[in-house]
């Protein structure tokens, strides 16, 4: 007999309209959920499908009928009878500003599909200014912190954290827009709580983190995502079985992921995992 | 958990300071705030070894700990003097020249051991200008004192700690009154004296008549939240109460940050028995196990009042064994809003949460929760003492009962106010004694509010006709300008104060609160980047996205008094008169 | 378990359980992503009874700790049983459905009282009671276990203890609940699937069985020996007697792996012949005749592995092996074609359908549906069967298909090699999170966190024992040989337990003290407990120092 029961309680029906089409959801379901299973293109930054909602970047919001204001897709539950809009003028203004708030203060260069997202919504990019330039913090020899590329969307915190590795060895210091993400009193990584898991450069949607081999080839402007493959396989080390995502450019790996849908790992890997390839070069 | 702790020392005074909030009890998280304010309020600032001790006595993380004692801005992780004057540099204050006194502190001699810092509004309005000194010790010195000049700031600085000025008192007639009725008549340190004048009495009817009738007679009484968001008390009340839950919350919201708002805080200090006993009724009426004040940091004379209050009354066997908390913040004003706060109270940063789902549901400790402010707790006893009809007797159909309102800036007698809702605008200002000079405009609702011209003042002061206007009552905060206030000043203030209290969660408020500022700084300054067109769009353009992206009611409401001053003052270097009109 | 050798649960099911026993294990640091589902777990509330003599990073994040005599798992188990029994928390019905041999248990552990055990376990007893408890009640539980349990020369008993408790309260087969051993390497499981077994074919045949051996006969054109082979240790003690002369080792380091490894290096070195196959030339390369430079499994190899919840995931290539290196799958293939025999084309998926061709519980298992599905858990027997998260639900079925669970009797027994005067510590060895086995992969990688030097841990109290300081260098001895190492205190050791690592044999060559008694049934010698003694290093009188 098959299982794949476990504890999820039956859930309900809920019916509600997005973008006039009238769906059929699941309780449970985010309005994101849905809106990307009708094919709507709702663009995210801090959205994870294996973290919490951080309900920070705002980039997902849409109208929902009856809200003083625009509601987040990713954070929101469905519920029955909901009207929403995910591409009105409304939530385009919205968008767009959000956007061109992040290009006047963090370098949005390498994050994937944010140059495109600006044509859609007609964002300038330099209409609030331009951010500043933040040394890259280089203490450990796995992967480098490039902050002036962070965009607050905490991510690495959750997943240092109780979505995933409860390792806590960062969190968000200081309020507004002197906030960052820091270790206790900015304490370099190996004297802090971090095992090196890289679950953090895992879920990076900027690039803020960035494996060395990342940071070597971007420094030397070779980086080319375009010239990349990705390749599941497994982990060599211990019996868990996690799935790796080999990302290899020019015959060489240079970023190892996990598949957020694993059941296994839920895209979360350990030091061995993440950096623990090298061993392939050196023969 | 697996945490690695901080590799430092504690000295023996920091240690002491730990030790001596957990000496009773159980080390849990929320206790990490707590904590922290026993450290700075020892010793002035927290060391490394300082938050090593904390960590490992409450097993909370460092890089978490670290996260929440950078997040408060009365909290300092550098060392710091032991006696720090905070300078009120807030709307209210800088009408009565605050800057002035800053400017002239400023060019004093620094030292060592004592120092002056700006503050966001200390909630001493009435005072204005005001300021609070802190000094670290066992024990430590905290007192607000105003008004002040420049002698009296570096005479606080470097001389002996000064008193503690007098309560300001009640400047209407005293028979109208009933959420002040006590204020300046009782003892406040008297639970006799609350008692001979009816204390304790709605708590007694309310056990009498039964927790559904005191429901039922909050929601026939039709109280609104007087905290600013003005949502119907006996609802928030009867959905906790209906929670399929052995556990349940009363939190009393007393961190009253908005700008120009006191009320919170006269009461507090003034009938703090009153307030005890109306959370009292709250836990009373929903089933709670436990209840919290959280007190702002920078009252810390309410909180003390508050806190001898609960014990008089526990002594007295009249909280039966409902254990009431008081809590103090640290220096933030998102804490104000309700889902930072309960953040606040679990010992983390105070970032709002994603609503839904609201405290009602899912609030302190992920149970369900009342969460009242304080003038709404105060005007729930009246509820349950007269009756819902005497309430709604007062007011307007729509906004029942009495409020207060905290009056400031040009008036002649700056102080809080009561009033039945539908008072206009204009009568509230003479109750007070009138502008000082000719009114240029008024904010309303505090830093979070919007701006009158002087042509609105016949507005009646309900929810409804506020609504209607486009303006807001909020915390009821009326801070009158006169003729020749430099509005591109005040604005810039503003902006300057949701700035440096954003909480930085968000990128609408984290980012756009900055934008605002530098925009309004160019305004000032009259060096537009690019053209004022484009300077407009660009407002029009924060002002959208703050309203409709921000999570909570800080980065919504955070250009709205900018936008309603740029809607009818000359605030446009390029443009002389309002913007309407063009 | 009960026939099928793999655990029963899926981890899915680890973070959706109550009550967890990690026995033996440090999962946090060895298998850090199965702990995330134990975290799970404990997010929604769960109670993790962690069962180590050490505390570890796992056990910090337990309810209880239970900290027993190194070796003393079944007592402690037969403990757990009595209160089971005594105090009426067991499964009657499922027990009289589903099982034998119950009276016989329930009369062996009638004397374990907690009490009783204590000095044997020094596991206070209100502490086994809680336990018991909390496992009998629960409404889901699961045991899991990694070395701590199976490195012992009575592994498969301690296996069958713990069995035991699962029987006893019916916290096997159902969702939430079951028996999981974590594999310590990545195809332990799929190596056993696959036949890779001195007795079975793949999927878990008996060689012995003359029908399953027919089929595949047919299937291969070649004849198989009837009776079974040499796991191991049987391997280590023929080549001992000289019945084996020759070896070819695959992906193997036993001169370094094995216990009592300078054993292992003279046999190694009386060999006839020695072929290994290795990634790198490894201490057992460097004995060999000759040696053929492999592929690795990781990115640069296709075919299967199977995980510790019985998962099949498909291995991809993702870059070239180096030049020379060859896949293991080719290399076989073209010595067996030199050999005289052509096996085909070296196409791991053409080997993969002809294994599921052969092994009913792979049958379902099509490459097009291990990449759709992300891996399939077996048995699976055709290509419409989704897979078996759960294991052993039949002995739920009413009536009872296939066999009754069988309860087991066993008798504690302590390490092989006892404590004396002359070897008075306890040495224990284990990973530690950012290194792998003899560190032949893991030592490529700059990890941050590892130590600059092997060390040997004591507990502080040890320390003024052997009149010894953190941080000195000593002689570690054991009856078999001796390494040197600088000392470590370690808070989380009893004080008669000593801690090593196999990681970095090139610093500190711990298998030289570790003892070859092997557990026959299962092969695995008992690396968790040797005898050993503390030596100082006499420092040199200061006149010599300056010849």
């Amino acid at each position: 007999m098959a299982h794949d029961g476990g504890l999820v309680p039956l859930r309900r029906k809920v019916q509600l309209t997005i973008d006039g089409a009238h769906v059929t959801a699941t309780e449970g379901q985010t309005i994101l959920d849905v809106a990307r299973s009708l094919g709507l293109d709702v663009p995210t930054l801090c959205f994870a499908p294996n973290l919490s909602p951080a309900n920070a970047c705002r980039l997902c919001v849409v109208e929902l009928e009856g809200a003083r204001t625009l509601v987040p897709s990713c954070a929101r539950l469905v519920e029955p009878g909901m009207v929403v809009t995910t591409d009105s003028p409304r939530v385009r203004d919205a968008r767009r500003m959000v956007l061109e708030l992040l290009a006047a203060t963090v370098d949005m260069q390498a994050t994937p599909r944010f140059a495109e997202w600006c044509a859609r919504y007609g964002a300038r990019v330099d209409r609030f200014g331009a951010p500043e330039a933040r040394a890259v913090v280089d203490d450990n020899a796995l992967f480098v912190r490039d902050y002036a590329k962070c965009m607050l969307c905490y991510k690495c915190v959750e997943a240092c954290g109780d979505d995933a590795q409860h390792t806590f060895a960062i969190a968000v210091a200081g309020r507004g827009a002197h906030a960052t993400i820091a270790t206790e009193l900015d304490t370099p990584l190996p004297d802090s709580a971090c095992v090196f898991c890289g679950n953090c450069v895992g879920v990076c949607p900027t690039a803020a983190l960035q494996f060395r081999a990342e940071h070597e080839l971007r420094a030397a402007g070779s980086w080319d995502e375009t010239k990349q493959t990705r390749t599941d396989t497994v982990c060599p080390y211990c019996g868990v079985g996690c799935v790796l995502t080999l990302h290899v450019q020019d015959d060489r790996i240079v970023k190892v992921t996990s598949p957020s849908d694993s059941a296994v790992t839920h895209g979360q890997l350990c030091v061995k995992g993440r950096f623990g390839f090298e061993y392939l070069g050196r023969r | 958990m697996d945490l690695k702790p901080i590799d430092a020392i504690p000295t023996d005074d920091e240690r002491a300071a730990v030790d001596h909030v957990l000496a009773a009890r159980p080390p849990t998280r929320d206790l990490l705030l707590p904590v922290l304010r026993a450290i700075q309020a020892r010793v002035g600032w927290i060391s490394k070894g300082a938050l090593a001790h904390a960590c490992a006595r409450l097993h909370v993380p460092p890089a978490e700990a670290w996260g929440v004692a950078t997040f408060y801005h009365l909290l300092a992780t550098e060392p710091s003097p032991r006696r720090v004057l905070h300078v009120c540099d807030d709307v209210a204050c800088r009408a009565r020249g605050s800057a002035q006194i800053a400017e002239s502190l400023a060019k004093g001699a620094s030292r060592d051991d004592a120092a002056w810092k700006r503050s966001p509004c200390l909630g001493q309005c009435e005072r204005a200008p005001a300021a609070l000194l802190v000094q670290a010790g066992a024990p430590p010195i905290e007192r607000a004192i105003g008004p002040i000049d420049a002698a009296i700031a570096r005479e606080a600085i470097d001389g002996a700690p000064p008193t503690t000025p007098a309560s300001s008192g009640v400047h209407q007639p005293r028979e109208s009154l009933r959420l002040l009725a006590r204020v300046g008549v009782v003892d406040p340190e008297s639970l006799d004296d609350y008692r001979a004048h009816g204390g304790f009495s709605a708590l007694r009817r309310a056990h009498e008549l039964g927790a559904a009738w005191v429901i039922r007679e909050v929601t026939d009484a039709k109280l609104l939240g007087r905290g600013g968001a003005g949502f119907p008390a006996g609802r928030k009340w009867a959905a906790v109460a209906q929670q399929p839950t052995s556990t349940r919350y009363v939190v009393c919201n007393a961190d009253e940050s908005e700008p120009g708002t006191f009320k919170d805080r006269v009461l507090l200090e003034e009938d703090p028995f009153a307030i005890v006993e109306a959370i009292a009724i709250a836990a009373f009426a929903v089933s709670a196990a436990r209840a919290f004040v959280y007190v702002r940091g920078e009252y810390p004379l309410a909180a003390a009042r508050v806190e001898h209050a609960i014990a008089a009354a526990r002594r007295r066997g009249l909280l039966g064994d409902l254990p009431i908390e008081v809590r103090r913040g640290a220096g933030a004003y998102v804490c104000g809003e309700e889902t930072a706060l309960l953040e606040s109270l679990e010992g983390r940063r105070g970032e709002p949460r994603s609503k839904p789902p609201f405290p009602v549901e899912r609030g302190l400790f992920a149970a369900p929760t009342v969460i009242n402010n304080v003038e709404t707790l105060a005007a729930a006893l009246l509820v349950v003492r007269d009756g819902a009809e005497a309430f709604t007797a007062i007011g307007t159909a729509e906004s029942a009962g009495p409020r207060l309102f905290c009056l400031s800036g040009d008036v002649a007698h700056p102080g809080v106010y009561e009033a039945p809702m539908g008072l206009p605008l204009r009568a509230l200002i003479e109750l007070a004694g009138g502008a000082t000079q000719g009114i240029a405009g008024v904010l309303l609702g505090g830093a979070a509010g919007t701006f009158v011209g002087p042509d609105e003042l016949d507005l009646r002061l309900t929810f409804e006709d506020t609504r209607r206007a486009g303006t807001t009552l909020g915390s009821g905060v009326v801070v009158v300008f006169r003729d020749g206030t430099d509005f591109g000043a005040v604005l810039h203030g503003l902006a300057g104060f949701f700035r440096h209290e954003s909480c930085g969660q968000c990128v609408p408020c984290r980012v756009g609160t900055a934008k605002l500022d530098e925009l309004l700084a160019r305004v000032r300054a009259g060096a537009p980047d690019g053209s004022w067109d484009d300077e407009r769009a660009r407002l029009r353009d924060l002002g959208h996205v703050l309203r409709e992206a921000s999570i909570c009611g800080l980065g919504q409401s955070a250009a709205s008094a900018v936008e309603s001053a740029a809607r009818r003052f000359a605030i446009w270097p390029d443009v002389g008169k309002r913007e309407e009109d063009r | 378990m009960f026939g099928a050798g793999g655990g029963t649960s899926s981890y899915r099911e680890v973070g959706e359980t109550d009550v967890i026993l990690l026995w033996g294990s440090n999962a946090r640091e060895t298998h850090p992503i199965f702990f995330h589902h134990v975290l799970r777990a404990l997010e929604r509330g769960a109670r993790l009874y962690a069962i180590d003599p050490r505390a570890t990073p796992s056990t910090r994040w337990a309810t209880r700790h239970l900290a027993p005599q190194l070796g003393s798992d079944i007592a402690l188990a037969n403990a757990v049983a009595h209160v089971l029994i005594d105090e009426g928390l067991i499964d009657e019905t499922f027990i009289r459905r589903a099982t034998i041999g119950f009276e016989a248990l329930r009369t062996a552990v009638a004397d374990a009282s907690p009490e009783r055990t204590e000095p044997v376990t020094g596991v206070p007893a209100p502490l086994v009671r809680e336990l018991a408890r909390d496992y009998g009640r629960a409404e889901r539980a699961m045991i899991c276990w990694t070395l701590g349990i199976t490195e012992h020369h009575d592994a498969v008993d301690n296996v069958l203890s713990l069995i035991n408790l699962a029987l006893l309260t019916g916290h096997v087969g159902k969702w939430g609940s079951g028996l999981n051993p974590l594999r310590g390497q990545n195809n332990v499981q799929g190596g056993g699937d696959a036949g890779a077994l001195p007795h079975k074919l793949p999927g878990f045949q008996d060689v012995e069985d003359d029908a399953v051996r027919a089929r595949f006969e047919q299937a291969w054109g070649a004849s198989i020996p009837p009776k079974k082979g040499l796991h191991l240790t049987d391997q280590l003690h023929a080549m001992e007697r000289g019945a084996l002369r020759a070896l070819y080792c695959l992906g193997e380091n036993p001169a370094q792996s094995e216990a009592d490894a300078g054993r292992v290096r003279r046999l190694l070195r009386g060999l006839d012949h020695l072929v290994v196959q290795d990634l790198f030339l490894t201490k057992t390369a460097e004995l060999a005749h000759v040696v053929l430079p492999a592929a690795a499994s990781l990115g640069e190899s296709e075919g299967t592995v199977t995980n510790s919840e019985r998962r099949v995931q498909r291995l991809r290539r993702a870059i070239s092996p180096p030049a020379g290196a060859r896949d293991d799958l080719w290399i076989v293939c073209e010595l067996s074609k030199r050999l005289g025999r052509d096996l085909g084309e070296p196409v791991a998926e053409r080997v993969w359908d002809e294994l599921r061709a052969l092994s009913p519980m792979h049958r379902g298992m099509s490459y097009a549906r291990l990449e759709a599905l992300g891996g399939i858990q077996w048995p699976c027997p055709d290509e419409s069967h989704a897979g078996t998260p759960l294991l052993h639900d039949r002995l739920w079925a009413q009536p009872r298909e296939g066999p009754p669970a069988p309860f087991h009797v066993l008798e504690a027994e302590p390490p092989a090699e006892p404590l004396s005067d002359d070897y008075p510590l306890r040495l224990t060895t284990g990973r530690r999170l950012d290194d792998y086995n003899t560190g032949v992969q893991s030592r490529a990688f700059p990890s941050p966190r590892r130590r600059a030097e092997e060390t040997i841990d004591l507990a502080p109290s040890a320390l003024a024992r052997f009149g010894v300081r953190e941080g000195e260098r000593v002689i570690v001895r054991s009856r078999r040989g001796a390494v040197e190492a600088p000392v470590r205190a370690d808070p989380g050791l009893p004080p008669g337990l000593a801690f090593l690592t196999l990681h970095r044999p090139e610093q500190v060559d711990t298998n030289l003290l570790t003892i070859e008694a092997t557990d026959p049934r299962a092969g695995t010698a008992e690396f968790k407990a040797a005898a050993v003694r503390i030596e100082r290093i006499a420092p040199r009188p200061p006149a010599e120092a300056g010849e």
